[in-house]
């Protein structure tokens, strides 16, 4: 049987930004996932939930949890990215000011969820908007 | 090392969670940016920072941390502190720079968090 949970971020909002991968955390450890998974999808979720706050439109992440396998997909309503392999890169990142007062936008995020991830997929197109398919094995 | 030594030798205010002054610590992490926070084994380890925002609290709960010490005298707004009441965080100031806390931590034996 699966799980499911779906959230919205807003586009800018850094005061609720983080709720989302938090309720993540609590509710894989209600299901009784391992720490260290916890950990990895906690990580990629929060990774996610910060970029949709600094770069997108807005958008949505979504939870399933299955017997074998969770899957974290992260999606917005744009701008898209224009050079892919660019924003994999470690170090580049087009984030604002705001952002890194936070301590974020020094490129990282990108990278670090494709390195929790089992399986990392990216696909994004200007104008429309940029999804993110994650997969951990159980 | 007990979190009350590292309060003893940083000459900390404690902000919230100060039940936890008893538990046990085996590192650190020093660092103003919370991707690279989330990059490392920081796992039960301290994190120092001169960062005070609220995301400084969501990292360290997201990659299960100990607790935070806010260096350079830095004392974050009423509203991160009840945040971290309600958390039950340990959190606590010291006027030493990021270097300087560091220093006194490890010469004392606590060690750092490593790369993934």
């Amino acid at each position: 049987m699966n799980y499911k949970l779906a959230f919205e971020v807003e586009r800018g909002d850094f005061e609720t930004a983080g709720d989302a991968s938090r309720k993540i955390k609590r509710t894989l450890q209600q299901l009784g996932i391992s720490n260290k998974i916890i950990r990895k999808v906690s990580i990629a979720g929060y990774e996610g939930e910060m970029n949709l706050a600094i770069h997108s439109l807005g958008g949505t992440i979504l939870l399933t949890v299955a017997e074998k396998e969770i899957d974290l997909t992260i999606e917005d309503r744009g701008p898209g990215i224009q050079d892919l392999s660019l924003a994999m890169t470690e170090g580049w990142s087009t984030a604002g000011d705001e952002a890194r007062r936070m301590g974020f936008g020094a490129g990282m995020g990108l990278p670090n969820m494709q390195k929790n991830a089992d399986h990392f997929q990216i696909d994004s197109k200007v104008g429309v908007g940029t999804k993110i398919a994650m997969k951990f094995f159980l | 090392m007990k979190l009350h030594r590292v309060k003893q030798l940083l000459n900390a205010v404690v902000l919230s969670g100060e039940s936890h002054l008893d538990d046990e610590v085996q590192s650190g992490f020093g660092c103003d940016l919370m991707s690279d926070v989330l990059c490392f084994r920081t796992e039960d380890a301290i994190l120092l920072t001169g960062l005070i925002n609220r995301q400084v609290l969501n990292t360290v709960d997201i990659a299960n941390m100990n607790s935070i010490i806010f260096v350079r005298d830095k004392i974050p707004s009423d509203e991160v502190i009840k945040m971290a009441q309600e958390r039950d965080l340990l959190v606590m100031s010291t006027k030493y720079i990021l270097f300087e806390a560091c220093g006194i931590l490890y010469a004392n034996g606590l060690r750092g968090a490593y790369l993934k």
